[in-house]
């Protein structure tokens, strides 16, 4: 017998009798203000969020706020001409000299301040990682209240994403929090009110 | 990484022999437990997420072959490569034959506790395989040659300057230095080379979806990612319990995980594979190792509830003052205590007697386990099939025979406070147990039941 019909079998054997799934499994946050929690949730967790009006403004602000780094590799359209760094690349370890991502994510959870990122939007799933520091741009009115609210937009999901909340960070060492373990060394969110797509 | 194995209580007084570390170990989990406190009490619903994840968890026990498959055949429509394992022999067999198979003698790993239950660094290690443990607590108990002792906080039992030395040895940071910021770093610098020169990466398992043949994996580091997505072959080891039914069910699980473990709202990362990119092979293998026997004791079966929190270590009054190496499980604390007696009772057989019985692991459990409710029925268990010392036999033997008789138990109290005030040297020594770390207390001149006959209208 192969091991999967062992375990199988052994498991319909000794399973306990049949329970059901429980109705209720979302509960709602009622914040008072979606945008305030999850610019709290972000600053908590060393995130500073930023509203910028249009992608004209996108642009004006990271110009001033990134000037003088290179190797800038970002996912906005609006943002190309400001790149200097092509992602137009095969090899993912291609992408070790990036110092800074802005790439466009889906929406946000104030609960938390995570915000969902996927291969729908991202040609490089190491992307997010490998980068020293790492922006990213989502909508708005993207803010959602919960994880309930989350899994509500992501009954199922593409190939890969993933909830990032902060910058990379580790208390491995005494319990001493230290920014940029592997990942990111910062995360900036830009909430842009209106895009041109 | 294996050690000579002593018997928890040999182990702890070894761990207590320095009392300041003890304390400081003591405190350190206590503010994360605190944290945790504090975290979950901002949600009013936290006793309902508690209840909600516990009953999706029985559920899951209850049909775990059907989602098993279901898991099985969607994670395969998603072309992901799906292995079963019964043990931890087949289980180590088939990574290694993965990486025979792409010819790789080098991967970097992130955390995988069952891994750790599988002993399989050493194994692959013997077979000329090079692992690297990504996690930097992990890394460090790695170059340390010691298992982690806590699931969530590895190297939770070392302080900075254990780690800067071991990092003037290994890395060649400065001799002398503790800044965690500094030795932080050249940790980051040390494994990126790593994550970027290894063809195949191991992870974990958090949570996986038998909806979507989908899984999650969580870490604070970005390690598991790193590796993965750079990874030509990726490997992720879930035992089999690992299973939920349905995607929405993650909004509950994730809500609960980090606030239990550290009092993070979420962790930073929260990665959810469901197809390889594209060149990458994606694997996963379910293991079963004791947990299709666990499922069979009715007792027991609710530890594989267990997503692997650690809150019931932050809070236990025996972990925080024993340490988790004093456990020689993979997992340690209270929740390893009621799992390593289904692997071998004999060998285990000292755990489930590690506890308080407080009851305070229970109350913090995420998926409401009755750990110290298990704890207490596997002592009887364990009593009964003859994995008990004979001398704790005896004592409960003994004990036993004084309480069920008040006369008897009238008498030898009597006679017992009457010897340790007539010659307290009797108990004041260190033949008696009780006599460590604290002094006998003034034995009292009456017993209660004597006030209470006295004082009666």
């Amino acid at each position: 017998m192969s091991a999967r019909e062992k375990i199988l079998k052994q498991i319909r054997l000794n399973k306990p009798a049949e329970t059901l799934l429980p109705e209720k499994i979302d509960f709602d946050s009622n914040f008072i203000d979606t945008e305030t929690k999850f610019t709290e949730s972000l600053a908590a967790v060393y995130t500073e969020v930023i509203v910028v009006s249009n992608p004209d403004d996108l642009r004006q602000k990271v110009k001033e706020m990134y000037a003088g780094v290179v190797n800038r590799a970002t996912t906005i359209p609006e943002l190309s001409d400001w790149a200097d760094f092509s992602l137009n690349i095969s090899d993912p370890h291609d992408l070790e000299t990036i110092e800074l991502a802005i790439l466009r994510a889906e929406f946000g959870v104030a609960e938390n301040g995570a915000i969902w990122i996927s291969d729908n939007h991202l040609p490089h799933r190491a992307l997010p990682f490998i980068t020293q520091n790492l922006a990213f741009v989502i909508p708005r009115k993207s803010i959602v209240g919960n994880m309930h609210d989350a899994y509500k937009i992501l009954a199922d999901t593409t190939g890969w994403g993933c909830f990032i909340s902060g910058p990379s960070k580790t208390a491995d060492i005494e319990q001493s929090l230290v920014i940029g373990a592997h990942g990111a060394r910062s995360l900036v969110v830009f909430l842009l009110e209106e895009s041109e797509k | 990484m294996s050690k000579l194995t002593m018997d928890h209580a040999s182990a702890s007084e070894v761990f207590n022999a320095d009392e300041p570390y003890v304390n400081w170990h003591d405190e350190t989990l206590w503010f994360v437990r605190h944290k945790r406190d504090k975290s979950s009490k901002q949600l009013p619903e936290w006793e309902e997420l508690r209840e909600t994840a516990s009953s999706i968890k029985h559920y899951v026990l209850s049909h775990m072959d059907g989602l098993l498959e279901n898991f099985e055949r969607k994670a395969k429509e998603n072309g992901v490569h799906v292995h079963w394992a019964s043990d931890a022999a087949e289980h180590n067999e088939i990574v290694l034959g993965l990486l025979k198979q792409h010819k790789i003698d080098r991967m970097v790993k992130s955390k995988s506790m069952l891994t750790e239950e599988c002993h399989m660094n050493d194994f692959l290690i013997k077979n000329g395989i090079e692992v690297i443990d990504t996690d930097l607590g992990e890394r460090i108990v790695q170059l340390r040659n010691e298992p982690p002792s806590h699931i969530v906080l590895p190297a939770i039992h070392l302080k900075k300057k254990d780690i800067g030395d071991l990092f003037h040895e290994h890395l060649g940071t400065e001799a002398g230095a503790t800044d965690p910021q500094y030795l932080t770093e050249a940790a980051r610098q040390h494994l990126r080379d790593k994550f970027l020169t290894r063809r195949a990466a191991l992870t974990g398992v958090n949570f996986a979806v038998a909806e979507t043949g989908g899984f999650v994996v969580s870490t604070n580091e970005g390690n598991a990612d790193m590796g993965a997505h750079l990874a030509d072959i990726h490997i992720a080891c879930m035992g089999f319990e690992k299973i939920i039914p349905k995607q929405e069910h993650l909004g509950v699980f994730l809500r609960l995980l980090a606030r239990s473990a550290t009092g993070q709202p979420i962790t930073t990362y929260s990665s959810h594979f469901k197809k390889p990119r594209e060149g990458q092979e994606m694997h996963i293998i379910i293991v079963d190792n004791g947990r299709s026997t666990q499922l069979g004791r009715e007792d027991f079966r609710n530890s594989l509830k267990c997503i692997r929190c650690g809150a019931c270590m932050n809070t236990c009054p025996v972990y925080r003052r024993s340490g988790g190496h004093s456990y020689h499980n993979a997992v340690a604390g209270p929740i390893g205590s009621i799992l390593a007696p289904n692997l071998d009772m004999t060998k285990n057989a000292d755990l489930p007697f590690a506890s308080t019985l407080c009851g305070s692991c229970s109350n913090v459990c995420p998926v409401k386990i009755d750990i110290h409710d298990q704890l207490y029925k596997w002592r009887q268990v364990l009593v009964k099939q003859g994995h008990v010392p004979k001398g704790k036999e005896m004592g409960i033997k003994a004990m036993s025979m004084v309480l069920s008789q008040p006369r008897f138990y009238q008498w030898s109290g009597k006679l017992g406070r009457a010897v340790m005030r007539a010659v307290p040297f009797v108990v004041n020594n260190d033949l008696n147990p009780w006599f460590k770390q604290r002094d006998m207390p003034e034995p009292p001149k009456e017993s209660f039941r004597d006030w209470y006959v006295r004082n009666r209208k």
